[in-house]
């Protein structure tokens, strides 16, 4: 190397010709220009030829159809009463992704939730792949403010509604619940889904990549609000009906009871209570066995309460009348193989008091002697072993057997009520047949808008006598006396069933019945009330189902201002002279 | 010629009197030593940047004064650059590299780990850069330097001597790992070797070369180089990992149409779907915001620059000047061209950034120190005896 650098840069000088020099500069332009016109071809290719794919693809990030949830409509009682109302709760979310680590800004989040550091950053772990994690749903707006309010990344709040059932326990069943994200899963709010729940609405957003919502863009759809159910109960009465209902199973130490009321001139059902039962505003740690709406969804061997029923096949043939005197002597007989029992030997009974004393051979002697079908017919006409079609999810259409040949034993069962089963709202809708000079009622869950579906079932004559014939059984002599009703006059009829169990029937467990129409001059309601498996001694329709019947029938009464249609005090009557209620 | 004559020399060489009037009015340049249509397309890329910058960084002001502090920065460096003689820096041109060399090993020993790589050299409380950005001028320098003392066209044995100069550097910012980096420090070196002279024979053995290289390259590259390889080659094999870089800024890119959606209205990259939007990827903001149109007239700007500078380069008369001032400019090109490929999906992803558009301090110095030789170079052409 030279020492002077300056003699390398005098030393060489390009010969105009050389093409060491301009040659190369000219192949240097020529790579530049190469290079640049396959960016702008490249560019221009993105910006035109893709570019609808591309936009696309961008609007695919970008754009996002966002779901306004819809309002979801209120049940209420047949008076407007809310039931079951919707209201706006905010559900909190966290990305784990963007949440802090730092654990003051964590800590203040525990705390403004009122839950736990620990729990928080163990759930937060449990999520620490996912970019969605629920922190607590359905918080009052208040409360989800202020913790949105700490401004803490990664924390959103979704705004939701909530269920809530004033009522409680009182009719659960009825309504059923929603699960958490407001979609009907049990009962009338199963059954009526796609009404309440209306259209959700949608609207275009612009969001971003961590999903925060950019701009509101378009409203492509309003939210359109579900539609409000009128449902056919009274309030006041489904609370008195529940409390009675509540208390006579916790008295008699009870499994469960159901009860329901039906208007005796349009069939809606004004009450429908059930025990056990259950909060559906809180649903931790509940009975399962609460869940069931036994009224529609459980059917039990009726017994007794059947009597009246059969009997308007016998009135009906026109062989029978109020006064026809059956010879019950010797309170036993047999048929076929089995051995039918009376109370006690009532002798002989003239039909009014074989309903009084609840006499099965008297209703026996009568069947027997009618056409082999008479009874099951007139069961079947009264919409005993067919859908009540109320539209309630999982209703019984309970059992009636149809033999191609009766056995005598079979036709005496099924007059007093064995061999066959119905729901609490079945025997209710049969007894309409009879408050309603002989029109069955169908059962409504929901306030009629329109007439009532009735379907001729008893001969009106034949009604009108048989309400009458069910009065003598609730009078102050008699084992219906304690579901008389002050200032009214009350038919009705008890029931004492034996339940099944394995093999044939329990020893010692009952199921206790009374179905009852009120007031008989003018009948305004249906009463069914079932208790199931009484222990606590009392077993007897007449004594355990009974006096509920009298409370709510006479509550009911007064709350509907039904005047009174019974003038005379009844007679004083002395309680030990009584005989004992029978079964 | 656009700039009248020389008026004044270096050490001391007697000042000629202005000819003419219109010599007069340009003496301003002439005295700064300044070629005005270059600083003139500078500025302009410069004030397009920002703008752009502005939008990309979502609309943080500190970023744009930290660049544009960078940019005064810069300017200052291309004016002194400018003044100096071209003798000088051939003077300097080993010293330069062989203290740049040393800082590379420094930061090989002792460098401060940034975004997982080493390229940093921190005196504390002083100064904290890259060697490499330093090397990116020192590596033409060098072997202008060299060459120009041999015999043109460089015989082999020059040719291998050139080879070590740009090997060892390389290696080193190689192995840091910068890639980007390391591919423009070759491509200075390769240009000044070309426009030596490099015989043509001599230029197809080293394709092949390269080519035969490719798979001992490919044994050599870090797993997320490859990836970026792979990923260049099909996208969409892995479009939510490595090639959500490339999907995101063309669909940018196309997503914005011939006039683009406006500025500061880009829903890909305000939106934080693109990555890396205000330094490698910043093209892609410009793409979406000012579509086709705006992309092109950026392009034009640097075309513009890349063909003054050539011009610039080709009036030079000595072989040092003209051998760097080449170079310096074709290095530029590359910039463009290996970012924008590799934005709009024609290149793998390598991180260079657009020249003065994407934020960052060291390189647009870097760029703007490059320019300051190219003018000092021009400048001087006549100064020096034939």
């Amino acid at each position: 190397m030279r020492a002077d650098p300056r003699d390398a840069v005098t030393r060489w000088r390009p010969p105009p010709t050389d093409p060491l020099g301009s040659g190369r500069y000219i192949l240097m332009v020529a790579l530049v220009l190469i290079g640049l016109g396959l960016l702008a071809v490249r560019i221009v290719n993105l910006h035109v030829i893709d570019r609808s794919f591309l936009q696309g693809q961008g609007d695919a990030r970008t754009l996002r159809t966002d779901t306004i949830p819809a309002h979801r409509g209120m049940i209420t009682d047949r008076n407007g009463e809310p039931l079951a109302i919707s209201t706006p709760v905010v559900s909190l979310w966290v990305n784990p992704q963007e949440l802090p680590e730092d654990n003051i800004q964590r800590l203040m989040l525990a705390q403004a939730m009122g839950i736990n550091l620990d729990q928080l950053n163990e759930r937060l772990e449990r999520f620490s792949e996912r970019e969605f994690m629920y922190l607590r749903r359905m918080l009052t707006p208040d409360d989800a403010q202020r913790v949105l309010d700490l401004r803490l990344p990664g924390v959103y709040g979704q705004n939701e509604y909530r269920r809530y059932y004033p009522a409680g326990e009182v009719a659960a069943q009825l309504l059923g619940v929603t699960n958490v994200d407001d979609q009907g899963q049990e009962g009338l709010e199963l059954a009526y889904q796609p009404y309440l729940a209306g259209t959700p609405g949608q609207r275009r957003v612009l969001k971003d990549r961590r999903g925060r919502l950019v701009r509101d863009l378009q409203l492509l759809r309003e939210a359109r609000p579900g539609g409000d159910l009128t449902l056919a109960i009274d309030q006041r009465l489904q609370y008195m009906a529940y409390r009675e209902l509540k208390a006579a199973v916790t008295e008699h130490g009870a499994d469960g009871g159901s009860l329901v009321m039906m208007d005796a001139r349009t069939g809606e059902v004004l009450a429908m209570a059930n025990q056990p039962s259950y909060n559906p505003n809180n649903r931790a740690g509940i009975d399962p066995r609460g869940l069931r709406n036994q009224a529609i969804v459980d059917v039990f061997e009726p017994g007794s309460v059947m009597k009246p029923l059969a009997m308007a096949a016998a009135l009906e043939s026109g062989d029978y009348r109020r006064d026809t005197v059956i010879d019950t002597s010797p309170g036993w007989m047999r048929i076929d193989r089995f051995t039918i029992r009376d109370f006690r030997n009532y002798g002989e009974l003239d039909l009014a008091e074989i309903l009084e004393k609840s006499s099965n051979i008297g209703m026996s002697r009568i069947v027997l002697e009618l056409d082999e079908t008479a009874v099951p017919d007139k069961y079947r006409q009264l919409g005993l072993g067919q859908s009540p079609e109320t539209g309630y999810p999982g209703e019984s259409t309970g059992t009636l057997p149809a033999p191609t040949r009766w056995s005598r034993s079979q036709r005496a069962a099924l007059s007093y009520g064995y061999g066959m089963s119905v729901s609490t709202l079945q025997l209710a809708s049969a007894y309409t047949a009879i408050a309603n000079q002989g029109e069955r009622l169908s059962p409504s869950l929901l306030k009629l808008e329109e007439p009532p579906t009735s379907t001729p079932a008893i001969d009106p004559a034949v009604a009108y006598d048989l309400l009458r014939i069910m009065e003598e059984s609730v009078q102050p002599t008699t084992g219906g006396r304690r579901a008389a009703v002050p200032g009214y006059r009350v038919a009705g009829k008890t029931g004492t069933v034996r339940k099944t169990a394995a093999g044939g029937y329990a020893e010692d467990a009952y199921r206790s019945v009374f179905a009852g129409i009120a007031p008989v001059s003018d009948p305004r309601i249906v009463t069914v009330v079932m208790i199931d498996h009484p222990r606590a001694g009392e077993y007897y329709g007449g004594a355990v189902a009974a006096p509920v019947f009298s409370r709510v029938v006479g509550s009911a009464l007064r709350l509907l201002d039904v005047p009174p249609d019974q003038r005379s005090e009844p007679v004083e009557v002395d309680q030990q002279a009584l005989e004992p209620i029978p079964p | 010629m656009m700039l009248g004559d020389i008026t004044r020399g270096l050490r001391g060489h007697p000042v000629r009197p202005p000819e003419s009037g219109m010599s007069r009015r340009k003496s301003v340049w002439t005295k700064l030593r300044i070629d005005p249509w270059i600083l003139l397309l500078l500025l302009v890329l410069m004030g397009a940047g920002l703008l752009v910058l502005y939008s990309a960084s979502g609309q943080r002001l500190e970023t744009v004064i930290a660049q544009a502090t960078r940019f005064g920065l810069g300017l200052v460096v291309l004016m002194v650059l400018a003044r100096l003689s071209p003798t000088t820096l051939l003077r300097w041109a080993p010293l330069l590299y062989g203290a740049a060399l040393a800082m590379l090993i420094a930061v090989e020993v002792m460098g401060d780990m940034g975004m997982g790589a080493q390229r940093w050299l921190v005196i504390p409380g002083v100064v904290r850069f890259q060697p490499s950005e330093l090397m990116k001028l020192a590596m033409p320098m060098m072997l202008a330097a060299y060459l120009c003392r041999r015999e043109l066209p460089p015989k082999w044995t020059d040719l291998l001597v050139c080879g070590l100069i740009m090997a060892i550097p390389v290696l080193l910012i190689a192995r840091q790992p910068d890639l980007g980096t390391s591919l423009l420090v070759i491509c200075a070196a390769v240009f000044v070797i070309l426009l030596a002279g490099l015989s043509w024979r001599f230029i197809a053995f080293l394709v092949a070369l390269a080519g035969a290289a490719l798979p001992l390259l490919w044994i050599n590259m870090h797993n997320y180089q490859r990836q970026r390889v792979l990923t260049f080659l099909n996208p969409e094999s892995d479009p939510l990992g490595a090639g959500w870089n490339i999907i995101q800024s063309t669909t940018a890119i196309g997503s914005g149409g011939l006039l683009g959606k406006g500025w500061l209205q880009g829903t890909q990259s305000q939106l934080e779907f693109l990555p890396e939007r205000h330094t490698d990827f910043i093209v892609a903001v410009l793409g979406e915001e000012f579509g086709l149109v705006g992309m092109l007239v950026v392009l034009t700007l640097y075309l513009l620059v890349i063909v003054r500078g050539l011009w610039l380069a080709n009036a030079a008369q000595d072989c040092f000047g003209r051998l760097l001032a080449g170079s310096i400019v074709l290095t530029f090109f590359i910039y463009v061209f290996v970012n924008v490929g590799m934005v709009s999906g024609i290149l793998p992803v390598v991180g260079v950034p657009l020249p003065l558009v994407s934020y960052g301090g060291t390189s647009s110095v870097t760029l703007l120190a490059g320019f300051g030789i190219l003018m000092s170079i021009h400048a001087h052409r006549r100064l020096l005896p034939r």
